[in-house]
């Protein structure tokens, strides 16, 4: 199978589309002189093994398609890829280590509590992290100099979310009067869930959240957490997940019949992951998450496109691929900016940055005074045959929303 | 109570039934060989890549494949206790300790290897049916997996006070000495209990693979709940190890239902503790 739209651009058409946004942006005189700049040596820290192994890999895949792509753009990289096997403290010592091998700039975790211990490594060895995701909010609210962040935090994908359905809403004409909230008790789902429970009472949401359900994400089964859900009589399931655990509930639902007229993610993994099409098939149709996503209509992500269909043909172009380009794309740029890949160099040019030809959706990537992007901007996905599409916002749309969707049984 | 209450609990009994299984083959191989099997829940996991790739590779539904994997795991473990095992019976508990953890931490860095991270999982036809029962919904790959579990824990208790081989084991456990005596093959009856151990492993890893994906940190947790339901049923008593699969089974979910859900396993760890504290020989298990 594969999940992968058709190439529309090549590293050519890339290569023009990159000048003329680095014209755009400024750093365009670099990327036209071309020269043979000394590559930056990119630590990439992600979970390749473990319980987020699944996502960690998308990761990867999306690095290792982009250092051809930049070198086009006349920003070589050099990447060193370790595994944090999902635990924070390999984490922290991969980071140590990366860092003694000669990175000079580090990129990850992919996970909020490893990316913690990162960046706490990067503090006290003044070398920069550029985070391709993780939510967190205290990542950036610990005065860090050393960490910049290209990713929304959990209050904003949260208000970001939740504001998107009531757009769905409004788009169907249907609005839910009870939803019932389960999350995933990780670092990442606990802070998802403070967000919701801070966010949600001022956004005058049309519909009120009946019980909210914490659970291990690595339980064996989740028939009890999915059998409690089905009790509260809810008709709308906003879900916090990671691809395993989405997987278990979904199965849970169908087994137990539980049908809300939607189940939603405001902005966490899992139900768009290829793992989700192949192991629940027509289940996994129809299920939402508001999150950041790539932007069709970008030539850039275009270009990653044509390349990661070329490398992956079988793997799914989402998220992750496109926030791990960008973070390498930030380090690539801040090293052509300083004219020199060393750490303090980077440090120097990264608060600066501004890139306004980028993949994801969202504006110009930019850092404010704590090192966090604030230009991000989230969409609603639903899958459709195996698929993710754009559904909202309307101007980003690959496709029209189904809002109730389909019964179980009523599927194919 | 409630029909959603009753649901789960008829869903942690058909669980808590395979869970069983499981720690019967931990509780026959220390109730007669004395080596306790720190690596059961690894060799749990092979059993379920072992299904898993029965299923991808031959289309075998586990339920069929079970008996081939049955048989590979009896074999492997007889092997294991002639090649390995034997000669650090009767040895002090921690050498065999260090034994078992090494032998569970290669099954678990051999299956990343050999599978790589991701998770495994087995797609049956009927994954998704649920048989309705009244306002019950009983789900058919648990009852299945239950059903399969308990007919083979009867089974094997037959075996062991009903044939001659079985009684002979049960001789070796009561009075070592004695079986000597009386010229019994002792060795050769252990090798029989350790495979007849890990045949219960491949029988609980087939049924476990339809209800819960394989990857290898899955083997370490596996490990951990064999002896919370061994430690509680009462180490080396059949009867305690269904007991205590059925226990932990349904006290989970009513931890989940009652409590939190993320307070499931710390709810098991409750009852452990307990047991040991009130109870140290286990609810079923005979004072030594």
């Amino acid at each position: 199978m594969s999940e992968s739209r058709s190439p529309i651009i090549n590293r050519r058409g890339f290569v023009a589309a990159g000048a003329a946004g680095a014209v755009a942006l400024g750093m365009g005189g670099s990327i036209g002189r071309a020269r043979a700049a000394q590559p930056v040596k990119v630590g990439l820290l992600l979970p390749l093994s473990g319980s987020l192994a699944r996502e960690g890999q998308s990761c990867k895949r999306g690095a290792e398609v982009t250092p051809a792509l930049l070198a086009d753009l006349g920003m070589p990289v050099q990447l060193m890829i370790a595994d944090t096997e999902t635990n924070i403290d390999t984490a922290r010592t991969r980071a140590e280590k990366l860092i003694a091998d000669g990175a000079q700039v580090l990129i990850g975790a992919f996970e909020s509590a490893q990316t913690l211990a990162v960046a706490q490594v990067c503090e006290q060895r003044g070398v920069p992290l550029v985070i391709n995701i993780a939510a967190a909010p205290n990542i950036t609210e610990q005065g860090f100099k050393t960490v910049f962040r290209n990713f929304p935090t959990a209050p904003r994908l949260v208000g970001e979310g939740l504001s998107l359905m009531k757009d769905l809403f409004k788009a169907s004409g249907v609005t839910p009067s009870k939803a019932v909230f389960m999350h995933n008790n990780d670092t990442f789902g606990s802070a998802m869930a403070g967000a919701v429970g801070k966010i949600f009472p001022t956004l005058d949401m049309p519909f009120a959240i009946a019980e909210t359900i914490s659970y291990d994400g690595a339980a064996r089964d989740l028939a009890v957490e999915v059998g409690k859900a089905k009790a509260t009589g809810a008709d709308l399931l906003i879900l916090v997940a990671h691809g395993e655990d989405s997987i278990k509930v979904i199965r849970e639902m169908v087994k137990q019949r539980f049908e809300p007229k939607a189940i939603v993610s405001p902005g966490s993994p899992g139900m768009y992951e290829v793992q989700f099409y192949k192991t629940l098939g027509k289940y996994a149709d129809y299920s939402m998450t508001n999150l950041p996503w790539i932007n069709p209509k970008s030539k850039m992500s275009q270009a990653l496109l044509a390349a990661f269909a070329k490398a992956y043909p079988d793997a799914l172009f989402e998220m992750n691929v496109g926030y791990t380009f960008e973070a390498i794309l930030i380090a690539a740029d801040a090293a052509k900016r300083a004219g020199s890949p060393e750490p303090k160099a980077l440090l120097e040019v990264l608060p600066a940055t501004n890139i306004t030809d980028h993949v994801m959706i969202g504006g110009a990537i930019t850092f404010d005074a704590k090192g966090q992007n604030n230009n991000t901007r989230s969409a609603t996905i639903q899958n459709f045959g195996g698929k993710p599409l754009v559904v909202l916002p309307a101007e980003a749309a690959e496709a029209k929303p189904v809002f109730p969707v389909p019964g179980w049984q009523q599927r194919g | 109570m409630s029909v959603d209450l009753v649901n789960q609990i008829i869903t942690g009994l058909l669980t808590g039934l395979v869970y069983s299984l499981l720690a019967l083959g931990l509780s026959v191989i220390f109730g007669v060989v004395r080596v306790v099997n720190f690596a059961h829940g690894e060799m749990t996991a092979l059993a379920m890549y072992g299904a898993w790739a029965l299923s991808t590779y031959l289309d075998l539904d586990p339920l069929v494949g079970m008996p081939v994997v049955v048989v590979v795991m009896f074999a492997a473990g007889y092997l294991l206790q002639r090649g390995l095992v034997d000669s650090f019976v009767g040895k002090p508990e921690h050498m065999q300790f260090i034994l078992m953890v090494s032998l569970a931490i290669i099954m678990v860095n051999s299956s990343l290897l050999g599978f790589g991270p991701d998770a495994h999982g087995i797609q049956v036809s009927y994954g998704f049916d649920t048989y309705e029962v009244g306002p019950l919904l009983i789900d058919k790959v648990r009852l299945l997996a239950a059903g399969a579990s308990l007919a083979i824990s009867l089974m094997l208790m037959a075996f062991f006070r009903l044939t001659l081989m079985g009684k002979a084991i049960r001789a070796c456990a009561d009075n070592l000495v004695g079986a000597k005596v009386i010229g019994l093959d002792v060795k050769r009856l252990y090798a029989v209990t350790f495979g007849i151990g890990t045949a219960c492993v491949g029988a609980a890893g087939a049924l476990l693979s339809m209800l819960i994906d394989v990857m290898p940190p899955t083997g370490p947790e596996l490990t951990l709940l064999a002896f919370i339901i061994v430690i509680v049923g009462g180490l080396g008593s059949m009867t305690g190890a269904l007991l205590g699969g059925m226990l932990i089974g349904v006290s989970e979910v009513l931890a989940g239902y009652f409590l939190m859900p993320s307070m499931k396993s710390m709810f098991s760890f409750a009852i452990l503790i307990l047991v040991l504290v009130l109870r140290p020989q286990g609810l079923l298990g005979a004072k030594r």
